[in-house]
């Protein structure tokens, strides 16, 4: 399903080759993928879907996915150069995707933890009221259950057409985190490319630790806003993640390929699960699709059960390639 | 606040100001003749009453978000000195400065020791510049933040007045994380075991106003708005020109009025009628009664119900949902009927009969 998904997105050319924005390098697509959508040649992290992040760090089918009937309406009856209802229509055409976020309780290396994943797709991650109400949810079902959650951002900040109500998810997503802190839960906040503006100023910034991918735009205003504002030029690499780390703002850059196993040595590290909670037996995620897919599904499938078996990535590919 | 001062008319105050300057005339020549011109006065009063109601019920939202910004508005500094009877400012953030844009202190209201918290914008050229025109940068949330957590310590509810066009957005603030710092707050607010009031006063800037807003009670002042984004950002990113900035307040619903119906301000704070910056101290006695009164009521909450109050009131905000996605229109826009679908489109998407409360 992913590979699917990822075959429709608009900003990469059809076809089997893809240019990299970053070091121009032409890349072979199939390869691209592979390789978790990381440039081989200069490491740029292109951008993941909520799907394709979620099939990244979870265990082989073991994500949950809750409330994914929460859809959003034109409360403000908004209407700029097209009706926000038209938007909305078609970002949902789009991506296939109902809102800008997704979440659920999942196992990483079979442990289990509440995970929501923005997607920038979505009109550009923006936060409206769905999306500020999923990353409630998740937090308050992690709060419930007494286990850590992650969330990983992707947004250019609140929807401006849900007008004050997505501000005023800022403060509804806090008061789930400043709940769960006070319960002693773990929250890890994992910032990708890019999270600005009201996400930023809110849960995104309110991890426990709080890592970011190579190259991420992080900041509160967007770059644009502040070079308009002060009329001159900015920094080098200013406002990305290479930048935050050395103010302080970041625990650790993590390599797309090594972001699964980061977490699950926080996890590790940090949180202690009740007798039980832990599954000893656990399958490989299934993004990116590696050759060795199939036999890796094929030895875990007795803890799999509930896994919807998909059309393996890779087969699709192949039945599609020449 | 000097009310004898001579303020330029905002553009829709002109017929106002031309029909106060006829009666200041009659005034006049009645003082300088001793002549009883009563009779042609009153009805003249009496129609610039009706004439000033009638224009001020009809503001857009545009014309509010000119109130809001009025440069005689009474701000922060003014309702120091006329709301509360002392004022003892505290200063810095014990990290990297202390930062003007945002005021802080102890101050007493009718008598109660309360920490006072506002955006402050500056009257004359240099106080602005110093105060960044009321955008604050981190280390004003973060004074911000230490002088709430001082409050709780010790016990003492907390009153903030916003007054901010949004967080200050530089390469300073970003170094020293703006986001964060406005996050913090966020958080912090949401915990903290003392009654916590905020009043909008005149500008709700996005995340900068927000970041000492998460409160008990949330009130706005009649003529302040409070917004997720400035009408001239929105106008230049959705309108791709910063000119349709009146269309973007409109679209954005970020008058009080919209605001109570939206349910995201408990309260309408009324102001004296031609708005605050006409009668700055009647303002300052509305709001004096309305923060004792609020007060007061907050203060007879134990502190688990103000937590569970809080939390609730927040919890609530955008869960208006949908129960199917959103799809085009089924018909499609001619070319020449493109406008007139796209005017109708929304309004059919919220009588939707089958929305969902969650
Ligand atoms: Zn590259």
């Amino acid at each position: 399903m992913a590979w699917k998904r990822f075959r429709k997105k608009k900003d990469l050319p059809s076809g089997l080759w893809v240019k990299c924005p970053s070091c121009r390098a032409t890349l072979f697509k199939k390869e691209l993928i592979r390789n978790g959508n990381v440039c081989g040649q200069c490491e740029h992290h292109f951008p993941l879907t909520a799907r394709e992040r979620v099939d990244m760090l979870a265990d082989g089918g073991s994500f949950q996915e809750q409330s994914p009937d929460l859809y959003p309406i034109d409360r403000l009856e908004f209407v700029d150069r097209e009706p926000y209802a038209h938007k909305l229509a078609r970002a949902v055409e789009k991506t296939g995707q109902n809102e800008a976020a997704i979440y659920g309780p999942c196992t990483m290396e079979g442990k289990p933890v509440v995970l929501c994943v923005m997607d920038f797709t979505f009109i550009g991650g923006s936060m409206g009221c769905v999306v500020g109400e999923k990353v409630t949810r998740a937090v308050e079902l992690a709060t419930e259950k007494n286990w850590p959650v992650i969330v990983v951002s992707a947004s250019g900040g609140a929807r401006m057409h849900e007008g004050a109500l997505s501000l005023m998810q800022m403060a509804k997503t806090s008061c789930a985190i400043s709940r769960h802190d006070a319960q002693g839960g773990l929250f890890i906040s994992v910032l990708s490319n890019p999270t600005t503006g009201g996400v930023m100023a809110s849960f995104a910034a309110l991890g426990d630790l709080i890592v970011a991918e190579p190259g991420a735009l992080i900041g509160f205003a967007g770059p644009r806003v502040i070079k308009e504002t002060l009329r001159q030029q900015l920094p080098d690499g200013f406002q990305r993640s290479e930048f935050l780390l050395p103010h302080g703002f970041l625990d650790q850059i993590i390599h797309r390929k090594d972001l699964r196993s980061s977490l699950v040595d926080f996890l590790d590290h940090l949180w202690t699960y009740a007798e039980g909670e832990v599954q000893t037996e656990w399958l490989e995620p299934s993004f990116p699709p590696q050759e060795e897919d199939t036999e890796t599904v094929e030895e875990g499938t007795d803890t799999g059960e509930g896994d919807k078996s998909e059309p393996s990535p890779e087969g699709e590919e192949a039945a599609k390639t020449p | 606040m000097d009310e004898t001062k001579p303020i330029q008319p905002l553009d829709f105050e002109e017929p106002i100001f031309e029909m106060r300057a006829k009666i200041a005339e009659l005034e006049d020549l009645s003082r300088r003749t001793g002549m009883d011109l009563n009779g042609q006065m009153q009805p003249l009063k009496d129609k610039l009453n009706q004439l000033t109601a009638q224009i001020f019920d009809g503001l857009s939202a545009w014309d509010r978000v000119k109130l809001a910004r009025h440069p005689a508005r009474p701000y922060t500094t003014d309702y120091v000195d006329h709301v509360f009877d002392s004022f003892s400012e505290l200063f810095g953030d014990r990290l990297f400065s202390d930062d003007p844009a945002m005021m802080g202190g102890l101050a007493r209201l009718d008598g109660r020791s309360v920490m006072l918290l506002g955006h402050r914008k500056g009257r004359d050229t240099k106080e602005k510049i110093a105060c960044n025109f009321g955008c604050a940068h981190p280390e004003g949330y973060r004074k911000a933040k230490r002088l709430m957590k001082l409050a709780e310590k010790f016990g003492i509810p907390i009153i903030t007045l916003i007054n901010t066009p949004g967080a200050y957005p530089g390469i300073g603030a970003e170094e020293r994380g703006q986001a964060y710092a406005i996050a913090e707050n966020l958080m912090l607010m949401a915990g903290l075991r003392v009654p916590i009031l905020s009043v909008v006063i005149g500008e709700g800037g996005s995340g900068g106003a927000l970041g000492i807003g998460v409160a008990d009670r949330v009130l706005i002042l009649e003529h302040a708005y409070y917004s997720v984004i400035s009408p001239e950002g929105c106008a230049a990113i959705l309108w791709k020109s910063s000119e349709k900035a009146g269309e973007a307040a409109e679209a954005l619903k970020i008058t009080a009025r919209h605001l109570k119906e939206l349910e995201i301000v408990d309260e309408v704070i009324p102001e004296p009628m031609g708005g605050a910056h006409r009668h700055p101290h009647a303002m300052a006695e509305t709001l004096k009664d309305v923060l004792t009164r609020e007060l007061d009521a907050l203060c007879e909450r134990s502190v688990d119900e103000l937590l569970e109050g809080r939390y609730e009131k927040f919890r609530r905000m955008g869960t208006l949902f949908g129960d199917e996605p959103p799809r085009m229109p089924e018909e499609p826009a001619s070319p020449e009927g493109e406008k007139a679908s796209a005017a109708e489109a929304p309004s059919e998407g919220a009588t939707d009969p089958e929305l969902q409360e969650d």
